[in-house]
């Protein structure tokens, strides 16, 4: 399990030629406008600050044009700061030389890309050891740990394939099987599953989410979908216009949004798979004979369903340690299901 | 009012002074350097006479498994090697055999000399935009002065033979394969490149293990390229005394031989054309898992 986290802090990129120019400038309040029409320099991150939890997955959600690709780059620092710091255990990335940051890459973190960016030249296993190729490490040993995770993302048997003889979604296996051989702590996720077909993203979340359960890595995930953000993601940041404008987790985000366009987002969203039993129950537990048991953690669609199946209109709940600890209704569970946010 | 109607030229005795002088520098400078430039391409010399030797002197048949193999090896077709093996029966039948293998050999030797230059330069190209912009111009002139140009200045150092037609044949050829190979590693997928940067590749790690593996098909188009060129080159070549087919061209030229310069004509023709379809079918290899299958 990773140990520690990533502190992204007072992160600026301003892309142009003289960017640490107008750092000033915009910490005054220059506008994202303003500064590409009058200086013709483009705002990409606008004083960001994020505490990335170890052994999560932290989602950085955001439409495209919200600078979360530029952001997630600047953790391995593909793309350098104008002003600001990434610490990870204790160390500032944005401060390494070249050759320390060539080891941070090589052994701190692994990537996969939304358009899987493969080695069209190599197989399966040629693509999965080219991290451990990278370190040095020798044929034979760097292959068998390649195997073992071509099988754990369900590729057995295709290890002499090229790319492009495989689909979209076995592409995108091999990219995170050549990400996961690396056995980096941090694993930086662009997008990844964004250009897959909708079952084969739900599919390949679940791959996810079950890999992460055993390694407990830190993730830093982006994404342009809600859904996917609120299945993934422990902690979520949404950015806009280069901006962090809301972070917490799922159930907080989609209970109270900051403003009217998170609102305007979190709509659509099946509340019922967010909102858990604990965020509504009734402190007091119901006496005597209960037909269901709910568990603190159980998500609201969960809970329904356990009672209508029973029919029933109340439960109990237990908490983690099996302890009787309030009770909730029917009629309360709905509700929070289906009303809308308040703004 | 003469300004309008004449050429503000230089005068008559001024223009001579400026060729004698640069003529005479150049002189100077032979004088000088002649005999270490001389000295420094005799094994270039050597090289290319075992070369030529090693190719005439082995027995017909076995040339002729070999070129077929070759040929097999690079193209994994049947009908050209069929082809192949048909027309170098016919060359040979019509007399040409020795002349086909020392225009072979020229045009061997000077594909691998250009090969071993127009890489790096390629690869030194593509890593700076400076350095790209100062060899794009020298290679248009090298494609582009008439050949007879540069022949002066080499005739005037090496004289006449083999390595000054060697050397006029590598001007002319070399250009193709810097600019493919350049272009080549130009053209490669910036998201592959950002995936090597992102897991700690050195930059020589990413030139062989990204760059130089998928710049390989244009890199090879490169070399097709030069080797068209040279066999373009053997006439000139011969003019420099070069033997082989090239100078059969010339002598029918001179003495207006139809047949003898139809012959050796189309004899380079058959040869440029096996070159260029084994080197084609060979490169279409290359790039089979580049290619992107739609579905």
């Amino acid at each position: 399990m990773a140990s520690h986290g990533i502190e992204v802090k007072d992160l600026f990129k301003i892309f142009g030629p003289h960017g640490e120019k107008y750092i000033e400038a915009v910490k005054n309040g220059m506008s994202k406008a303003d500064l590409n029409e009058k200086h013709g320099h483009v705002l990409g991150l606008k004083d960001i600050n994020i505490s990335m939890p170890a052994g999560k997955i932290q989602v950085v959600m955001g439409l495209s044009g919200s600078g979360k690709s530029t952001l997630i780059r600047h953790i391995n620092r593909l793309i350098d700061p104008t002003a600001g710091s990434v610490h990870y255990e204790g160390v500032d990335v944005c401060q390494m030389s070249k050759s320390e940051l060539q080891e941070f890459r090589r052994h701190k973190t692994a990537m996969v890309f939304q358009k899987f960016a493969l080695l069209p030249h190599r197989t399966v296993i040629g693509n999965t050891v080219y991290g451990l190729e990278l370190q040095g490490i020798n044929k034979g040993d760097a292959e068998e740990r390649a195997r073992k995770w071509i099988d754990r993302v369900g590729l057995s048997g295709f290890e002499d394939h090229y790319p492009n003889q495989l689909s979209g979604g076995m592409q995108q296996r091999v990219g995170l099987a050549r990400a996961l051989t690396n056995d980096a702590d941090i694993l930086l996720m662009d997008e990844a599953f964004s250009a897959l077909d909708p079952l084969i993203r739900t599919d390949m979340q679940s791959v996810l989410l079950d890999i992460q359960e055993e390694l407990r890595k830190t993730i830093v995930f982006i994404t342009h979908d809600l859904d996917e953000a609120l299945r993934l993601g422990d902690h979520i940041a949404i950015l806009r216009d280069g901006e962090v404008i809301q972070q917490g987790s799922g159930q907080e985000i989609v209970l109270n949004p900051a403003d009217a366009y998170i609102a305007d987002f979190i709509k659509e969203v099946n509340r019922g798979r967010v909102i858990s039993v604990e965020t509504i129950m009734n402190k007091t537990p119901i006496e005597g004979a209960v037909e269901v048991a709910l568990k603190t953690s159980d998500m609201l669609e969960t809970a329904a369903q356990a009672m209508a199946q029973k029919h029933e209109t109340s439960a109990n709940v237990y908490d983690g340690s099996n302890n009787l600890v309030g009770s909730i209704q029917l009629k309360e569970t709905i509700d929070a299901m289906v009303t809308a946010a308040k703004h | 009012m003469s300004l309008f109607t004449e050429f503000p030229e230089m005068t008559r005795t001024e223009l001579r002074d400026f060729k004698k002088a640069i003529d005479g520098s150049f002189k100077d400078f032979i004088h000088a350097y002649g005999e270490g430039i001389e000295n420094f391409f005799k094994p270039l010399l050597h090289f290319l006479k075992w070369f030529e030797d090693l190719l005439v002197g082995t027995p017909w048949p076995i040339m002729l498994i070999i070129i077929a193999l070759l040929v097999w090896a690079g193209s994994r077709s049947w009908s050209l090697v069929l082809g192949t093996v048909i027309s170098m029966l016919v060359i040979g039948y019509l007399g040409m055999w020795e002349n086909m293998m020392f225009t072979l050999a020229l045009t061997t030797v000077a594909t691998l000399i250009c090969i071993i230059i127009g890489i790096p330069l390629g690869i030194l190209m593509s890593k700076s935009d400076r350095i790209q912009s100062i060899i794009t111009p020298v290679l248009d002139v090298m494609q582009t002065i008439p050949a007879f140009v540069y022949l002066i200045p080499i005739v005037m150092i090496l004289g006449i033979g083999l390595v000054p037609g060697l050397i006029a044949v590598i001007i002319y050829a070399v250009p193709p394969i810097v600019r493919l190979t350049n272009l080549g590693i130009r053209l490669v997928d910036t998201d592959i490149l950002e995936a090597a940067d992102a897991f700690g590749a050195s930059s020589r790690q990413k030139l062989w293990t990204v760059q130089m593996p998928l710049a390989l098909p244009n890199i090879f188009a490169g070399v097709n390229q030069t080797i068209m060129m040279a066999l373009a080159m053997v006439v000139v070549a011969s003019l420099l005394g070069v033997h082989g087919l090239g100078l059969e061209v010339l002598k029918a030229v001179n003495s207006q031989y139809i047949t003898l310069g139809f012959m050796n004509g189309l004899a380079i023709v058959a040869i440029a054309i096996v070159f260029d379809r084994t080197s084609q079918k060979f490169g279409k290899r290359l790039q089979k898992h580049s290619e992107v299958i739609h579905g």
